[in-house]
């Protein structure tokens, strides 16, 4: 996959580097960030994101801790109470789960529940997402869980640019922000602008602009959407693609406008389709938009099945661009 | 700090100011107990009837600018602390002159000024958090103590151990501090740890531990005293466990029907109200007069107190959603 990105003295390089290079200019920028968790530090990060950074800025700041995930995803929010900037890494998402009491219980509940004396400015970096043949309990896209807790924010960078520049930004904010990483999209490769900075973290972006029906999607499946979305060019349908990069809160205005425009909505999800993320987007086209709708909302999720590990299992599975074409075409109600 | 710090203070006006503040918070909790029946106080609500010793004795070893994490038995931690007790009332209430804007309640006083992390209905939750405020001071460098309350039922979850292991490992200034009741609820501790001793767990992840009678505030504070000044001077995090007993139900809603009447009536002659009034007395040290007086002044206070929670008001409904992420207010913890 490529991307093309506009901008004076590009360099090629790959989501992994992105978020890498987000981290060291963290890191460089402000004396409070640290990054923790498990092999950010000698291993180089079970995704390799961090390698490099030990050497860069020393054990203290990447801080390599023991197979504890509740245990210092808390340090990260008490560390983030008493000054700090915490970057929590908690491998993947499926592993979060056994962090979940203190992201849920403390991080989101402390600055409600003190009557705003108390903020957790922590940013807890995750990998999501299947498509590696991992099996069922390596596969989990549970970022829409998340999505589901006030407190919290939840960005989904999807492309280079915010790979880059999400991560600054969450460090600004005063409350706790999760970014989920998918797996799949950390060997995209393409250009960024040598001085790619910090980007905003509260708009969904239109990704690609279409008159006929709006796909929206995040992460791992903006990849798949565009493809299906050139794929329904060659039959005539411009679809639009809006990208929705932060769950939590997530943007109601860009969503509308599209779907106000195009008249016909697909939300494409890798997370399972009962009480997903693409429910509620549904619901909220249905509350906000109703009456612009030509036809009914169709929607790309996960099969409901613990994500197999064989190959074409695991295709049949997740959503993937000939799906997605189907739904949309459905939409429009073209067989 | 020097070597004179470490011990406790036997002053005559040291020991009175002790013992006021045991029943100071017995009888704020007395009074809780019975609002509780008048419904002026709903929710869970956790006494501390027969443990004061423990919050007193070790309070009285840490600095104002030190942090406290607790549970949700922790009116006693929040008064010693300095929380006011007119805001702990109105919290009680849930009025929005409460501590905690009356959001938290019993479980969940929070007081930034006081340095008072909250009380954390989790059990087990304040562990790693205490652990987080320690590696803060690690990180940058000060000389606090970060001290965690938490009971004996906390000890069965993987946070504890999590926190113990990491706390170690990283060498932070955390101060354990095991409420050791001999009950989670109706749980007793030999029905739930396969090692009752729990001070050995903290000696197996390397920590410096100590048992203590928690019944007896001189010997806490002691303790406390050689516990803060280790933690102070080593960086290190050092483990006390207080070996105390409940003599009140559970919470309001607990009939107890895991323990006999007996048990409990063997425990009053060690309650550490009357343990050490007896003992000041024995020494001439304090006049039962003076108890009277001590005693009119908490009415006093704690009366002012519920006048205070009484007159407070209802946080307006259209503030609902206000502080679940931070506004233009910039908030005081920071
Ligand atoms: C994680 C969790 N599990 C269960 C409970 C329900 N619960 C509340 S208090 C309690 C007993 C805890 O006992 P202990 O830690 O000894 O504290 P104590 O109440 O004796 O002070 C239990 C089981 C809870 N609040 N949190
Ligand atoms: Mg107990």
């Amino acid at each position: 996959m490529q991307q093309e990105l506009p901008g004076t003295d590009p360099i090629e390089l790959t989501y992994r580097e992105a978020v890498r290079a987000a981290l060291r200019d963290a890191l460089a920028r402000d004396k409070r960030v640290f990054l923790m968790g498990e092999d950010v530090g000698r291993y180089g990060g079970c995704y390799a994101v961090s390698h490099g950074l030990l050497a860069e800025f020393g054990p203290e700041r990447i801080r390599d801790t023991p197979l504890s995930e509740s245990g210092f995803t808390g340090a990260g929010i008490g560390a983030a109470m008493a000054g700090m900037r915490p970057i929590v890494e908690l491998m993947t998402v499926n592993f979060s789960l056994l962090a979940l009491d203190q992201i849920l219980n403390s991080a989101a509940t402390v600055r409600h529940m003190s009557g705003n004396q108390f903020g957790v400015p922590l940013v807890i970096r995750m990998a999501t997402g299947a498509g590696r043949q991992l099996a069922a309990q390596h596969s989990h896209s549970l970022e829409g869980w998340y999505a589901h807790i006030p407190g919290i924010k939840v960005l989904a960078p999807a492309t280079l640019e915010d790979a880059r520049g999400m991560l600054w930004t969450a460090l600004q904010e005063p409350d706790p922000v999760l970014i989920f990483e998918n797996v799949m999209l950390y060997n995209i490769s393409g250009k960024l602008p040598r001085d790619a900075g910090a980007v905003s973290i509260d708009k969904a972006v239109v990704r690609r602009w279409g008159s006929d029906v709006s796909l929206i999607t995040y992460g791992g499946s903006l990849w798949k959407t565009l493809e299906a979305a050139t794929a329904l060019a060659a039959e005539g349908i411009e679809a639009e693609v809006v990208d929705l990069r932060s769950l939590r809160p997530l943007d109601d205005v860009t969503i509308m406008a599209s779907v106000g425009k195009t008249r016909h909505a697909v939300v494409v999800d890798e997370g399972w389709r009962s009480g997903s993320l693409a429910a509620e987007i549904g619901m909220r086209i249905i509350e906000q938009a109703f009456w612009s709708l030509d036809a009914p909302i169709g929607r790309v999720c996960s099969e409901e099945v613990p994500i197999p590990y064989p190959r074409h299992l695991e295709n049949a599975a997740l959503p993937q661009a000939p799906k997605i074409v189907t739904a949309a075409k459905a939409a429009l109600g073209r067989a | 700090m020097t070597v004179a710090a470490a011990k406790p203070h036997l002053s005559r006006e040291h020991m009175l100011d002790m013992l006021r503040q045991m029943i100071r918070i017995r009888r704020f909790e007395d009074k809780c107990a019975e609002l509780y029946t008048q419904e002026k106080i709903r929710g869970f609500m956790h006494l501390y009837d027969g443990e004061e010793a423990v919050a007193v004795g070790v309070i009285a070893a840490l600095e104002k600018r030190d942090r406290i994490v607790a549970t949700y038995r922790e009116h006693g931690q929040a008064l010693v602390r300095g929380v006011p007790m007119t805001s702990v009332m109105a919290e009680m209430y849930g009025k929005q002159e409460g501590c905690s804007r009356g959001r938290g309640g019993s479980m969940h006083l929070f007081n930034a000024a006081a340095n008072f992390y909250g009380g954390n209905a989790i059990v087990g939750g304040g562990l790693p958090l205490a652990v987080g405020l320690g590696l803060a001071s690690h990180m940058q460098g000060d000389d606090l103590v970060n001290a965690c309350f938490f009971g004996d039922g906390a000890v069965a979850e993987g946070e504890f151990h999590e926190s113990l292991n990491l706390a170690a490992l990283w060498q932070l200034p955390v101060l354990f501090v095991c409420e050791n009741n001999l009950y989670g609820m109706g749980t007793a501790l030999a029905i739930s740890e396969s090692e009752t001793d729990i001070h050995r767990k903290a000696e197996c992840y390397r920590i410096t531990s100590e048992i203590v009678d928690g019944m007896d505030v001189v010997a806490v504070e002691a303790a406390a005293r050689r516990a803060v000044q280790a933690v102070r001077d080593t960086r290190k995090p050092y483990f006390l466990e207080c070996r105390t007993y409940r003599l009140r139900a559970h919470s309001m809603f607990d009939p107890q029907l895991y323990r006999d009447k007996a048990e409990v009536d063997s425990w009053r002659p060690r309650e550490p109200i009357a343990r050490f009034q007896g003992w000041l007395e024995a020494n001439h040290m304090i006049h039962p007069d003076e108890v009277s007086r001590l005693t009119g002044e908490i009415d006093a206070e704690i009366e002012a107190a519920v006048a205070f929670a009484e007159a407070g008001t209802w946080e307006p409904v259209e503030q609902l959603s206000r502080f679940v992420y931070a506004d233009s207010v910039v908030p005081t913890g920071q």
